[in-house]
């Protein structure tokens, strides 16, 4: 009998009962919806963590030269945390020797932030990330400035009391008001608003528009740049293939301006889009890891479920066996039919798997910040698995159906 | 006279119970022509259901030969004794066994399935098969929506589909009334008419009236074998 007349024969035997197949492939379903759904969420969260994440918090060609690591995603010894704090800060010094000693083609950007609270006309708004910078720092992290401008190079050389507000500062302190040239207090000093920034939204339902940018020369630098030293220097390369070249540059100078003997460590840090997804890798690694096992257990349990119907369906059916045999069916016709019909069964389950998976892993994303990409590859993965564990499944049912003697089927109540 | 379809020389078919042997066919010797309308009668115990059995090819003899159609299918292997019920035999039973949730068009479409004819031919030869027995109205009814008869046609048009060298029926107006019943034996004089040789297993004489030819078995062998001759040809 040819397969596609058995899929369609077993497709007409489930489609009748259609409730008793419905539970009787729920453990198919379940396993693979798990599968669907993890996989979805991991795949997700890779593509947001390298899109957004990364290249949003890091930026897009950009590293920057740190004391220490500031994205850590994954978990690190309280020792080398300690040795972090231990090393030496970067200066302004060491951001304009690089500045000048780097030879690709790359632009800078001296940066300290920390957290402050601006207030305008008895409103606050606590718990700012207040960034010091210079001018460049809008072109290496596009950041897009909806009104008003960015402040100038001039500016910066001066040190201007000048302030970009980040889009929530602006609702939240002016209200309902133009905060272009209006002032805003910042650690008890007076600024004007010269530019507000375009809205940035959410990462991890965090918003990324409570911050305001200044002139790191600016008259609050003391409460965010003391004593001559940097948080970062920011360093985009014009054009992407001369990222590593770049990094390369600034790793051997600061090494030499270190005076760091080949066998040293090095005592500073390049922060990259790549380095900040490391403790993200780690986990999606381990949850890869331990997914397949439990999977394999949902399955397990959803073939034993559709071995135990299919038999009870092959007692069942008996004297249809018999006819059929009686008709001229063949032994692996009567197998074929049942393997087919399990295999069927399972593909059916694995289908709703399917469609249950994307569906749960796109609710996960519609009420939590985690996002959500269908993977490709997870869906043929289901899709085998749901024919081979039904096939699996169905091989001793029908083995027991094929072995039947006509006779005594036909007579079989 | 025709050829024979059926040749059964000295057929035996015992079983062992628990120790015990016993003997159904003790050696039947029988030959059935083309176009014969033959009944098997019996009363219980003589072997009659044996004997249908081994006629259907759904059972092997433990001794003696049966040729059917020319081939020797005694010695068959399960796979090729189904080829042969499904290209030589066709049944109908007294329960008639339908597929319960299938139409009676895929009903009489089941043998060709197993024959490996294409889906089109199928459904063209079942329906013309349903016709032959007046049915083509109820194609797509199953057969809980099917009166008694109606289901019985359905089997005979069935048994037909594959162009069977016998149409095999084992009591096939048991579940029936006798107004139905009359019908039924109707067709399958009318089917006897054009040729279609029929063997028929039964133990009511009113049925096997039907028949040209009546064989009786008793203990597992032939007591009588005579034409029928008030038989409605």
């Amino acid at each position: 009998m040819p397969l596609l007349e058995a899929v369609r024969m077993a497709l007409r035997t489930i489609r009748s009962q259609k409730l008793k197949s419905f539970f009787s492939l729920i453990g198919v379903l379940i396993g693979v919806t798990f599968l669907i759904a993890v996989v979805s969420i991991i795949q997700g969260m890779n593509v947001y963590m390298e899109d957004q994440f990364a290249n949003r918090l890091v930026g897009l060609n950009t590293f920057s030269l740190r004391q220490r690591p500031d994205i850590v995603t994954g978990a690190v010894k309280e020792e080398e945390w300690r040795s972090w704090f231990r090393r030496p800060r970067i200066t302004y010094a060491d951001a304009r020797y690089v500045k000048e000693h780097v030879t690709v083609p790359a632009t800078f950007a001296m940066f300290c932030s920390d957290r402050q609270t601006l207030s305008f006309e008895g409103k606050q708004a606590k718990d700012i990330e207040l960034r010091g910078t210079e001018d460049s720092y809008f072109r290496i992290k596009n950041v897009d400035i909806a009104s008003g401008r960015a402040f100038s190079e001039q500016e910066v050389r001066t040190g201007q009391a000048v302030v970009v507000i980040g889009d929530l500062i602006a609702e939240k302190l002016y209200a309902g008001v133009d905060p272009l040239g209006k002032s805003v207090v910042i650690a008890g000093l007076p600024y004007r608003v010269i530019g507000v920034a375009a809205k940035q939204g959410t990462l991890f339902g965090i918003s990324m528009d409570k911050f305001a940018v200044m002139p790191y020369t600016a008259p609050a630098r003391r409460w965010i740049c003391p004593h001559n030293v940097l948080d970062e220097l920011e360093i985009r390369a014009t054009n992407p293939a001369d990222v590593q070249v770049a990094m390369g540059q600034v790793e051997a100078l600061m090494r030499s301006r270190r005076k760091l003997r080949p066998d040293e460590a090095n005592n500073f840090f390049l922060q990259t889009p790549e380095a900040a997804l490391d403790g993200w890798k780690k986990i999606s690694g381990i949850l890869m890891t331990a997914l397949p096992g439990l999977v394999a257990i949902s399955l397990v349990v959803g073939g034993i479920v559709i071995m135990n119907i299919m038999l009870m369906a092959v007692s069942e059916r008996t004297r249809e066996i018999g006819i059929r045999k009686a008709l001229g069916a063949r032994r692996r016709d009567i197998l074929s039919q049942f393997v087919v019909e399990s295999a069927t069964l399972s593909l059916v389950g694995a289908a709703l798997g399917i469609a249950t998976g994307i569906g749960l892993a796109f609710l996960v994303k519609a009420v939590t910040p985690m996002p959500a990409a269908v993977a490709p590859w997870s869906i043929v993965v289901a899709v085998i698995l749901g024919v081979s564990v039904g096939m699996i499944a169905g091989v001793y049912p029908a083995t027991r159906a094929a072995r039947l003697d006509p006779i005594a089927a036909l007579r079989a109540e | 006279m025709n050829r024979a379809i059926i040749e059964i020389r000295d057929l035996t078919r015992h079983y062992d119970m628990g120790g015990e042997t016993i003997h159904a066919l003790r050696g039947v010797t029988l030959s059935i022509h083309a176009n014969e309308y033959v009944a098997i009668m019996g009363p219980s115990g003589s072997g009659k259901s044996t004997m249908m059995n081994m006629l259907g090819c759904l059972d092997t003899p433990s001794g003696g030969e049966y040729w059917l159609n020319g081939q020797e299918v005694s010695r068959l292997t399960d796979d090729a004794l189904a080829r042969v019920r499904n290209k030589e035999i066709g049944f109908v039973f007294q329960t008639f066994n339908l597929l319960a949730r299938a139409s009676a068009l895929h009903n009489v479409e089941l043998p060709l399935v197993y024959s490996g004819v294409p889906a089109r031919d199928r459904r063209s030869r079942a329906i013309a098969a349903l016709t032959r027995v007046g049915l083509a109205n109820r194609m797509d009814h199953r057969p809980n929506e099917l009166s008694g008869g109606q289901r019985q046609r359905v089997a005979i048009a069935r048994a037909l589909v594959n162009e069977p060298s016998i149409l095999l029926a084992d009591e096939p107006t048991g579940n029936l009334d006798s107004t139905t019943s009359e019908e039924i034996m109707r067709v399958f004089s009318e089917l006897h008419g054009q040729g279609q040789t029929v063997v028929m297993v039964t133990h009511e004489p009113d049925i096997a009236a039907h028949a040209e030819r009546v064989v009786v078995l008793r203990d597992g062998r032939v007591e009588s074998d005579r034409l029928n001759r008030g038989a409605a040809a």
